[in-house]
């Protein structure tokens, strides 16, 4: 029995505009020619542009619609804020990085972009088959594009492994979804938490085995240990720039579909849950952050240290709560802005034919590209959480939010590998300061792109590191429009 | 003006950074005249405190992360208003200093000096935990720069582990102040200093938190057995490094267990005085006894620092007035005769490149102003009456007497071993034949390094002979301070609800 919804066009409109967008870009495409594609990158930006802005005139009249699988609420508009400022500054920055690869501009594009819709849906879902729906858009599009630079053997070899991994992860997924159809009778949120509240005995167990099958789903796309295996090879095969779209935006989407499914849909199983995500968290941000000490290459160094920030973002979802959650959307925002900025300096670093990953390529970097070296110590210091970075400021959320639930020990356990994560971040800086290189890169100020990108980051790490809490009140009230 | 005291050397560097690279003089002249104005500024906050006053003055607050009720709030009292002065008063002569001593990058070099210098007045002012906890860690970032690109040999060894042994203790700290600041008190979270030390806890939390605390700052300070980073630190650190290393950021260490350590948890503290107190006197006897093997004068200094700050520790855990006046006076002697012994081992450094105490000798005739500032300096750093050390370490002593004699007979030895390895490393160095044909053409002082010297020598006579000005502005505030104490030992054990709630960690 179908009974006709009307269709609620204001929670379609970010995912529509988007999507025009990237149908945009794609015919453009065709009535482009000559080598300067940037055009069609500059349309990307205007349109995740609107879409930003159509999301924050949202901000103020949540709906849902779609029978209850769809919501514009502001935890929805939070994130495809995030997303709009991923995609965004990373069409950026491929600006200047397509020019030094043999990438086809136009698919490039669209498929990020298309990425992004997915991006969107996952967060504003609130039925587990559209969720589903948003995962299998935003994966199949990135699937490509970690391929995408065909000539580069490794790309293909990230592409590849990224698609088997991932199909066998959605596997799980769906699976875990037909479980807790089984058990409650819905796919969606709101009804499956009505029923998990009072359910007992074979439900609850059935729900237990849904909940957990769920959770390694997530773990996968979120890289959480011990599912994170793909994410080293796959990081340091695609190319840069969709590295950090990956570490960034499928990160963030995966987080928030992760976190409204948990921490609201599956709320009646905390118990249950939280422990397991105890355990989960201290192995991520333990194997993530050791790991990460032993690598040579930059990439994959910058893929163990997300494997570890994952970590540390579960340690916000086990807190719980308004304080947890507000953390977790916080720290995704900052993650995002350092992460991007990263990545853009690993990929000013390199030049056509040699990508300079390797750590001893950043030797001495720092006096002969001052603004270069300037800004990725400000980064490198803001993933290991130095005050006054806005890493810093997003862990602190983070584990004041988990001492404040009592989890002293998870805190104390994310302090300490703090500081092992600083070894290796500083071990960045140690390159770039403090030992003499030949290393000859061409100056980023060549690369306009990919210095508004650095600029923009490095201004937004500092300022919501000084003064996070506008931010931070923007990820609570989204936080709160849960359920 | 607290603000402006703190932000102002920031404001500086980043003005330097913009300089032209080449401009090497523009660039020091820039930057020292520039370092003059956070001096000057706390010079007029010197003239407008008032010294009968034990509460703090020139208090500023804003609200920061209110969703946390976590505050901008600064303010001085008797127990930081001198740390605050040394800090302005020692950087413009690291600057100066830096007129011999560093040949490259010297734009960065300037940045990261005034950097760190904003940090350090900012971790001497602060009202708030987090606020504190921002400027402690800040201070971590210039250090390590200035160790690492301008540093020696293994400079990159040591500042990783500067930073690694640092940040252990810094973040455990953070925890700390985060529980405290969540459970102290049901409602809002606080991190407002001023009301803490109103806030009684239980003592199991006490005891866990004074942990937290104490190492952090144990760390810094350093004590016995965490001091292994600090000679590493020294030796490969620059000479403008090391003096503001042992001049300025090791007092941060005893500083937070004056300031926070102790008065947010006194009944813990008091429980550990005696394994502080000994451990304390362990550094004393042992800093001592390296000190008079090194071969090498910057490790020798080095290790007598570990030796001098064990009687600060000693002092201000004799919680007594005597006592922790005498630390704090003996804290400010430290960082003048410390900074002023690291300036002229860097003098000889400049002239010789080596260290070593044996390819000296003699050097009396050859350097004679030289000689007369090392002797003098060395004098304070082991207590001649007359000098700043004496009053230090009297008043020390005199408070640990009446806390903990044994300790205190033991700690006396410290003095005397002080004085060994002290006058055999001069007599070594100055006295004799003048042995090595290397040392025969050395110049004597330099104009800019007298300018540099002579301000120190200046302070270290003035606070010997005419102590009571500082005495007078402390005093206040440390009575204050240990009736804050006492009256909440005496309050000790009334549970707050709030720790009822145990744990919740699988």
């Amino acid at each position: 029995m179908i009974a006709a919804t009307p269709v609620a066009w204001l929670v379609l409109l970010p995912v529509l505009l988007l999507t025009g967008t990237a149908l945009l870009v794609m015919v453009t495409d065709l009535w482009m020619e000559g080598p300067d594609r940037d055009g069609l990158g500059w349309l990307g930006i205007v349109g995740l542009a609107v879409t930003a802005v159509a999301s924050i005139t949202l901000w103020n009249q949540g709906e849902t619609g779609f029978g209850g699988m769809m919501s514009v609420d502001r935890y929805a508009l939070f994130f495809n804020l995030i997303f709009c400022l991923a995609a965004g500054l990373t069409l950026l920055m491929s600006m200047s990085y397509l020019e030094l690869t043999d990438i086809r501009v136009g698919d490039y594009y669209t498929l990020i972009l298309f990425a992004t819709v997915g991006m969107m849906v996952m967060a504003a879902a609130t039925d587990l088959i559209v969720i589903f729906l948003g995962l299998e858009v935003m994966s199949i599009a990135v699937y490509v594009l970690a391929g995408i630079w065909r000539r580069q053997l490794r790309s293909t070899e990230a592409a590849l492994k990224y698609f088997l991994l991932g199909a066998f992860a959605t596997g799980f997924l769906l699976f875990g979804i037909a479980m807790l159809y089984g058990a409650t009778g819905s796919t969606t949120l709101n009804v499956i938490a009505g029923h998990l509240a009072k359910a007992g005995g074979e439900q609850r167990m059935l729900a237990t085995i849904g909940m957990a099958l769920l959770l390694i789903g997530f773990g996968f796309k979120v890289a959480a240990v011990p599912f994170h295996a793909w994410t080293p090879d796959v990081y340091e095969g695609a190319p840069t720039s969709i590295t950090a779209l990956m570490a960034v935006g499928v990160k963030a989407a995966a987080f928030a579909a992760f976190t409204r499914v948990f921490l609201h849909g599956l709320a009646g199983l905390s118990g249950d849950w939280s422990v397991v995500l105890w355990g989960l968290a201290v192995l991520t941000m333990t194997v993530g952050n050791v790991v990460a000490v032993l690598q040579q290459n930059i990439k994959r160094m910058l893929a163990y240290s997300s494997i570890a920030h994952a970590g540390y973002l579960l340690v916000g979802m086990v807190a719980n709560g308004e304080n947890g959650g507000s953390a977790v959307l916080f720290y995704l925002l900052g993650y995002a802005l350092m992460n991007l900025g990263a990545f853009a300096v690993v990929m000013a670093l390199g030049k056509r034919g040699e990508p300079n990953e390797r750590l001893e390529d950043y030797a001495g970097v720092g006096f002969r590209h001052p603004f270069l070296g300037f800004a990725m110590a400000i980064f490198m210091l803001s993933l290991a959480g130095v005050p006054p970075l806005v890493g810093f400021a997003g862990k602190f959320y983070l584990f004041a939010a988990a001492v404040k639930s009592g989890y002293i020990g998870l805190a104390v356990i994310g302090v300490l590998n703090s500081v092992v994560s600083m070894y290796y971040y500083v071990g960045v800086l140690v390159q770039m300061y403090m030992t003499e290189g030949s290393a000859d890169v061409p100056s980023p100020t060549t690369r306009p792109y990919l210095l508004a990108t650095m600029l923009v980051t490095v201004i937004a790490t500092i300022l919501l590191g000084v003064f996070p809490s506008g931010a931070y009140e923007f990820a609570r009230q989204a936080f709160l429009s849960l359920g | 003006m607290l603000t402006l005291i703190v932000f102002t050397p920031l404001l500086a560097g980043v003005f330097v950074l913009c300089m032209q690279r080449e401009q090497l003089n523009a660039i020091r002249r820039a930057a020292f005249f520039l370092s003059l104005i956070p001096f000057a500024l706390s010079l007029d906050m010197l003239l407008g405190f008032d010294a009968t006053n034990g509460g703090m003055q020139f208090v500023e607050s804003f609200a920061w992360i209110p969703q946390f009720n976590i505050r901008y709030q600064v303010g001085v009292d008797g127990l930081s208003l001198w740390l605050v002065l040394l800090t302005t008063f020692l950087t413009p002569l690291v600057l100066l200093a830096a007129r011999s001593d560093v040949h490259k990058r010297l734009k960065e070099y300037m940045f990261f000096m005034l950097a760190l210098e904003t940090g350090m007045l900012g971790a001497f002012v602060a009202l708030d935990l987090f606020l504190f906890y921002v400027f402690w860690e800040v201070m971590l970032v210039p250090m390590y720069f200035l160790i690492g690109v301008w540093g020696g040999a293994r400079r990159i060894y040591a500042a990783i582990k500067f930073v690694l042994f640092t940040m252990v203790g810094g973040l455990l700290m953070l925890v700390a102040i985060l529980y405290l600041a969540t459970h102290a008190q049901a409602g809002q979270p606080s991190f407002d200093l001023l009301h803490l030390y109103d806030v009684s806890l239980p003592m199991e939390a006490q005891r866990w938190l004074f942990a937290a605390f104490a190492l952090a700052f144990a760390i810094k300070v350093p004590m016995f057995p965490l001091h292994t980073w600090l000679p590493d630190a020294h030796v490969e650190a620059p000479t403008g490094g090391s003096v503001i290393l042992a001049g300025i950021l090791l007092k941060l260490g005893t500083y937070g267990f004056l300031r926070f350590a102790i008065p947010l948890f006194p009944v813990a503290a008091a429980e550990a005085t005696p394994y502080i107190a000994t451990l304390a006197v362990i550094g004393i006897v042992y800093g001592a006894l390296v000190a008079m093997v090194q071969p090498d004068l910057k490790k020798l200094v080095a290790y007598s620092s570990v030796s001098h700050l064990g009687f600060v520790m000693l002092g201000l855990f004799a919680l007594n007035p005597q006592g922790v006046m005498g630390g704090i006076y003996q804290m400010l002697n430290h960082g003048l005769s410390t900074g002023a012994l690291f300036l002229l081992v860097g003098v000889l450094y400049e002239r010789r490149h080596t260290r070593l105490i044996a390819e000296f000798g003699g050097l009396w005739k050859q350097m004679p102003k030289y000689a007369v500032c090392f002797l003098i300096v060395m004098l304070s750093s082991i207590g001649l009456p007359g000098l700043n050390g004496f009053v230090g370490e009297f008043l020390i002593l005199m408070g640990a007497f009446k806390a903990q004699p044994w300790l205190a007979a033991v700690a006396t030895s410290g003095v005397v071993l002080g004085a060994v390895y002290m006058l055999w490393m001069f007599q070594r160095v100055m006295f004799g034949p003048l042995t090595n044909p290397a040392n025969a053409t050395l110049p004597d002082l330099s104009s800019v390094e007298r300018a540099v010297l002579i301000p120190l020598l200046v302070m270290i006579v003035l606070m010997g002979v005419y102590p009571a000005p500082f005495l007078s502005r402390m005093e206040p505030a440390v009575t204050a301070y240990l009736a804050r104490i006492e009256k909440k030992m005496a309050a000790v054990d009334a549970p707050s609800a709030m720790f009822a709630k145990g744990a919740v960690d699988p």
